[in-house]
């Protein structure tokens, strides 16, 4: 098969009834309401998996205010509300982010992620909570003239860093990985970070410290103040040793790894009316500025919004019935409960 | 009224009205000053980065594992540096001084 042919079939459209923008509690709360009405989605999220903070932040950490679940984790939550959507069969999208939107001709609109992902759907539904999780960035001046040549927050080709000199900054599970990834093949690693004490898995840890007692890794206990070099090249980073000592370290590659923060990302650019980093909606149907765009969960403000993903539930719920007009114009939409409904019950598949 | 100071990153005093029982980072953000606390105080995210005056940094409790660990996700991470959602107000604290630390670019 040619490369015409793959990347056709790759900007093949997808066809769906509603994409949400966003894989967190929320999103995934409105797969089931949007299901339960007979609507399909496809989800879109910047992270590798589903479950937005719930799963990225705070994992482990109890939330105590979810209706009739009096203790659960945060990645408890998300593995329930998979369970729950799992009958309306969503498909996810992940590593990619919502990039530009278009109205069609027939209506509809088309939205592209930024991996080229194209969705045509008459919905779209944005669930992104305080936005995208993106690699957090440095504050070291003129970072911006290295980034994408001499700085690089992941890693896509291993080849392109053989023989060079790596600096890997962070304590975390990536900087360990990548520093035990790409010693055999770099011309010398030297992995910073601001204490002895690394949270990353204790395998990892164990390794890296038994390369660094046989000299194939440099460790170096202190944080990174100032990049040298010139023309988007790196040739040193200056460290700043926790007793303050100031000292060179030869540099090609800085890898950085100092974990994630969220910013709205190209959603900003969609024309939404926006209050701050959040787009407004009315309170019947949660819908933007712009018709059949809805906002739901925490990246919404309306006068009396509290950000709980309680709110972002019922949320979900009410934009789901004005969706269901957008997407089936000429059916009429019957209120029913999941009790009593054998229509219902047939959708979730539990008769 | 009970109060703190906060300086921002441009070096600008603020004396912020302070409540017994709040976070510094719940008060940082009640007065609309920059600080993020992404994860809503949780101890997850490393977005209300401060640095504690010295005068203050003994009678303030010190940090616990958990925050250390969420430090490294922080930059310019000095001795005095702490995440202001682990400190919480009371009126032994009355006048606590803090800086903002630089946010990433």
């Amino acid at each position: 098969m040619d490369e015409n042919v793959i990347a056709f079939e790759k900007n093949q459209p997808i066809e769906t009834d509603i994409v949400i923008v966003g894989a967190g509690p929320v999103g995934l709360f409105a797969v089931f309401e949007a299901g339960l009405l007979g609507l399909n989605c496809h989800l879109i999220d910047n992270l590798d998996k589903v479950g937005g903070q719930c799963a990225e932040l705070y994992p482990e950490k109890p939330i105590y205010d979810i209706p009739a679940l009096p203790y659960c984790t945060g990645q408890g939550l998300v593995d329930e509300l998979m369970k729950q959507a799992d009958p309306f069969k969503p498909a996810f999208h992940l590593n990619q982010q919502a990039d530009s939107l278009s109205k069609l001709e027939d209506g509809r609109w088309r939205l592209e992620t930024s991996t080229g992902t194209v969705f045509h759907a008459p919905v779209i539904v944005i669930a992104a909570g305080a936005g995208s999780f993106v690699p957090r960035r440095p504050p070291l001046e003129n970072i911006e003239e290295y980034e994408g040549s001499s700085i690089l927050y992941a890693v896509r080709k291993m080849e392109a860093l053989r023989d060079k000199k790596i600096v890997i900054a962070g304590g975390g599970d990536s900087a360990l990985d990548w520093t035990l990834n790409l010693h055999p093949l770099a011309s010398q690693v030297t992995l910073v970070h601001r204490r002895d004490q690394f949270r990353a898995a204790p395998d990892s840890v164990d390794k890296m410290r038994q390369l660094v007692a046989n000299d194939e890794v440099d460790l170096q206990i202190g944080q990174i103040k100032e990049l040298k070099g010139e023309g988007g090249q790196l040739e040193a980073i200056q460290i700043k040793s926790s007793d303050g000592e100031l000292y060179e370290v030869p540099c090609d590659v800085l890898l950085p790894f100092f974990g994630l923060k969220m910013e709205l990302g190209p959603i900003a650019e969609w024309g939404l009316n926006l209050d701050r980093d959040l787009i407004t909606v009315d309170t019947e149907k949660f819908e933007t500025s712009v018709p059949g765009i809805f906002a739901i969960g925490d990246i919404n403000y309306y006068p009396g919004k509290l950000k709980l993903i309680l709110s972002g539930f019922h949320e979900a719920a009410l934009m789901a019935q004005q969706a269901f007009r957008y997407c089936r114009p000429d059916e009429k939409l019957v209120f029913r409960y999941t009790t009593s409904s054998t229509d219902l019950q047939k959708k979730l598949g539990v008769i | 009224m009970s109060y703190i100071v906060v300086v921002d990153r441009e070096g600008q005093e603020h004396r912020l009205d302070a409540l017994n029982g709040w976070r510094v980072m719940e008060i940082i953000r009640d007065h609309e000053l920059p600080i993020k606390g992404e994860c809503g105080g949780c101890c997850s995210c490393a977005t209300c980065h401060v640095y504690v005056d010295e005068a203050w940094r003994d009678r303030i409790p010190k940090r616990e594992d958990e925050e250390d660990e969420m430090l490294d996700e922080a930059f310019s991470v000095e001795d005095n540096s702490r995440l202001s959602c682990q400190i919480l107000f009371s009126e032994d604290l009355e006048g606590l001084r803090v800086y903002l630390a630089p946010e990433g670019a």
